[in-house]
């Protein structure tokens, strides 16, 4: 569904992807995991034609991405920080979006808005929200037209636990729907129950992109954390910030 | 049909943006009473018509400027999410700068139009109002330019007053000083071509001719008579003042479809 091939782009001084190449396929969650600043979230946005790449090509559904945007409408986007024009109103930001994206009223997916209880805050204006609320704004949107692709940008940090369970239960029943999730975050745990796919990024390098299962045999381990920390050590020094995460995680458990 | 639907969609989102931010809403405000009080201390309508053409040919570049500049860098979480959606960047650019010339334009046809159909209403009003309206879309676009090319809000601004200022002030100038150096020459048909180069002063002269004081400006006040007084003139000046207001709106375009957001 998704075919990246060879893109890179460069920032001035810093060389945000590297020559990144990856082939992701409906019914597949990839989670895209790396330390901060490795390129992921120019990746995501290089696919949403928001950043331009440099060179190689990106296709969704065998369509090559080159000015016609059409292909926009298979994606819903879930953005790291969600930003919203302050004086629109909740209930106005998704009338807007039903006008921009025409889509049957019958295929709405009104579950998270539901769920999240955003009904009830549509008469509020978005500069009022706070952070964590914003957040779930952007999750709803980014499921209310049943797109067949999903990119989510960092989705439970900010979430309370409760919100967080809901969107993850959310996601798990797209993927049952045979549909492409691509998910950032530093939060392994939370990908554990949803990933079928490791894609693992350093310094604009794609270092690997594993099936779940294979990762989990090659290295013996049954966490997710545990895994990629395993082949991180065996391969290079630097990563570190692994670790930091383990810790947080054993601290978690602890708790 | 269905495209030109949502261009005009998302302008109307452009639009009831601008109007809850009261900004337009006071530049109207203004320009009323402005162009009501003139009106009333000058017995002369013609006079006061004079006092509006400064303050049109000053006032409108400036605001439109300021407030497109600003506009942009306010909407940018708003362009953010358009892009994310199936919307092309053309078609996004396009309503916002229809949106903001919308709003701008509504506000000095408001605004100086009104006074100006009461007190005024012949062939220098119109006309006043015409240069008024291309002025607003001339820097509406050259504000979308300079707010394309800069990175973020404070060198926008800048680079807007900037442009302003030369337009405005230093223009003049600078024309103010080729014609005394090379005053020994013929400098006639040149001045010509230095007008068309500002949007200003090409508007100040298509007003000026239409007052007939074009004599107290001498013999290139002749020349400018005979070039922009008939219909070729006239042409000529709605000519350039189309490629004041494109050009820079397809220059934003092109470096717009190749930013990074």
């Amino acid at each position: 569904m998704i075919r990246i091939e060879n893109i890179s782009k460069r920032f001035k001084k810093l060389q945000a992807l590297n020559n990144i190449s990856a082939l992701l396929n409906e019914g597949q969650v990839v989670s895209l995991i790396g330390p901060n600043g490795s390129g992921k979230t120019t990746l995501i946005k290089c696919i949403l034609g928001m950043v331009k790449s440099d060179s190689g090509h990106i296709y969704v559904n065998g369509m090559q991405i080159n000015g016609d945007p059409a292909y926009k409408s298979d994606i819903g986007y879930m953005p790291q920080i969600g930003r919203y024009p302050d004086n629109m109103k909740v209930g106005q930001l998704f009338s807007m979006m039903k006008n921009i994206r025409v889509v049957p009223e019958s295929q709405h997916d009104t579950d998270l808005l539901v769920k999240l209880n955003l009904v009830s805050i549509f008469d509020k204006p978005m500069r009022t929200l706070s952070g964590g609320t914003r957040q779930k704004v952007s999750a709803a949107l980014a499921f209310y037209f049943n797109p067949k692709i999903l990119i989510l940008d960092e989705p439970t940090a900010g979430l309370d636990p409760l919100s967080s369970e809901i969107l993850k239960e959310k996601i798990l029943q797209e993927k049952r729907k045979n549909k492409l999730v691509l998910i950032t975050s530093h939060i392994l745990s939370d990908l554990d129950e949803l990933t079928t796919h490791v894609m693992y990024m350093q310094e604009g390098n794609m270092m690997f992109l594993k099936d779940i299962a294979n990762l989990k045999k090659e290295t013996d381990e049954e966490k997710l954390g545990k895994a990629i920390a395993k082949v991180m050590r065996s391969g290079r020094k630097e990563a570190l910030w692994i670790d930091e995460v383990l810790a947080v995680n054993e601290a978690d458990k602890s708790v | 049909m269905y495209k030109k639907n949502s261009m005009l969609k998302l302008s109307k989102y452009v639009l009831y943006d601008i109007l809850r931010s009261k900004v337009v809403i006071a530049y109207t405000v203004f320009l009323f009473i402005v162009s009501i009080t003139l009106f009333q201390l000058e017995e002369n309508s013609s006079k006061a018509i004079l006092s509006l053409l400064n303050i049109v040919l000053i006032v409108v570049p400036l605001i439109s400027m300021i407030f497109t500049t600003i506009h942009y860098y306010n909407s940018y979480e708003f362009i953010e999410l358009m892009l994310s959606q199936p919307l092309s960047r053309k078609r996004i650019l396009l309503s916002e700068y229809s949106g903001v010339a919308l709003s701008l334009l509504s506000a000095f046809l408001i605004g100086v139009g009104i006074p100006v159909l009461f007190f005024s209403l012949n062939d220098v009003g119109l006309s006043l109002l015409l240069t008024g309206c291309a002025l607003t879309l001339v820097f509406t676009s050259i504000a979308f330019l300079a707010s394309v090319i800069a990175r973020d809000k404070a060198r926008g601004i800048g680079f807007a007053l900037l442009l302003w200022f030369y337009f405005a002030l230093i223009y003049d100038g600078v024309v103010l000083m080729i014609l005394f150096a090379f005053s020994d020459y013929p400098m006639e048909k040149f001045t010509i071509v230095l007008s068309s180069l500002n949007p200003i002063d090409l508007g100040r002269i298509f007003i000026m001719l239409k007052m007939d004081i074009s004599a107290m400006m001498g013999y290139t006040g002749a020349v400018y008579k005979e070039f922009f007084g008939n219909a070729t003139g006239m042409f000529f000046t709605t000519g350039i003042m189309f490629l004041w207001i494109s050009t820079p709106l397809y220059f934003a375009m092109r470096i717009f479809k190749h930013k990074d957001l």
